[in-house]
């Protein structure tokens, strides 16, 4: 048990679990997002109906954090492949601060102007 | 031969070296594919931005896709790599978080692998043709 916690407590346990729940809430978005792309082919009406829907306070923070998490989920498998294919460097520890710091820029850039 | 308990290796029912194999070319896959995703959701994320900044409306966005054969082009490689990536990392979930492993979930995950690929690239062909 003390060795679980204590493995579970080490940053690089946080970014495997963010990278893989960030994956997953992506690849459950993905139909909402195909679909609501295909209303295009009902017209630019129809596609405006939808965006309108998309002005709601809470869709707006839903979208925000729909942006994190695709920053963090490149931000992310940018470090695992860093990792992996490059060879190790020290600067490499370093790579999950900056994975976290460009994840959250890219989440403000866009939260910001909503 | 119960499948349990045996790893990676178990997650086909065929001969232990062709399930390894399988698993390599998975691996290859699902890195090849981030590194294509890594370039795209950066144009991805850029583009949203952009677009957030100068007013998201129907008529905005499809100014920029409408018949943009180089627009279409990038889609259908952002798809083509999400169709690829998505399922492998869901597969690699079953397996650890769910405990399944047998060869259901291969063909359940190639299904998915395919669902999003023509979803996708009708997505994409609709922002281009309307």
């Amino acid at each position: 048990m003390k060795n679980d916690y204590r493995a579970r407590n080490h940053p690089a346990w946080w970014a495997f679990l963010v990278h893989r729940l960030s994956g997953l809430a992506l690849t459950l978005f993905l139909p909402f997002h195909f679909w609501a792309l295909g209303q295009a082919l009902q017209g630019e009406a129809r596609l405006d109906t939808l965006l309108r829907w998309t002005q709601q306070p809470l869709v707006k923070f839903a979208e925000a954090g729909l942006v994190l998490l695709l920053a963090a989920h490149l931000a992310g498998g940018l470090r695992l492949l860093a990792l992996e294919f490059l060879p190790w460097r020290g600067w490499q520890k370093s790579l999950l601060a900056w994975a976290a710091g460009a994840a959250i820029a890219a989440g403000l850039a866009f939260a910001l102007v909503l | 031969m119960s499948s349990a308990g045996q790893g990676y290796a178990a997650v086909s029912d065929a001969a232990p070296g062709s399930a390894a194999k399988f698993e390599t070319w998975l691996w290859i896959a699902q890195r090849a594919s981030a590194a294509v995703l890594a370039l795209c959701v950066l144009v991805h994320l850029a583009t949203i931005i952009y677009a957030v900044h100068h007013g998201l409306t129907g008529a905005a966005i499809l100014a920029r896709t409408r018949g943009n054969v180089g627009a279409l082009a990038f889609y259908a490689l952002y798809v083509l790599a999400i169709a690829v990536h998505a399922p492998i990392g869901l597969r690699a979930l079953c397996q650890e978080w769910l405990g399944w492993r047998n060869n259901a979930l291969n063909w359940v995950i190639g299904a998915l692998a395919l669902a999003l690929f023509i979803f996708g690239l009708r997505a994409g062909a609709a922002v281009f043709l309307a």
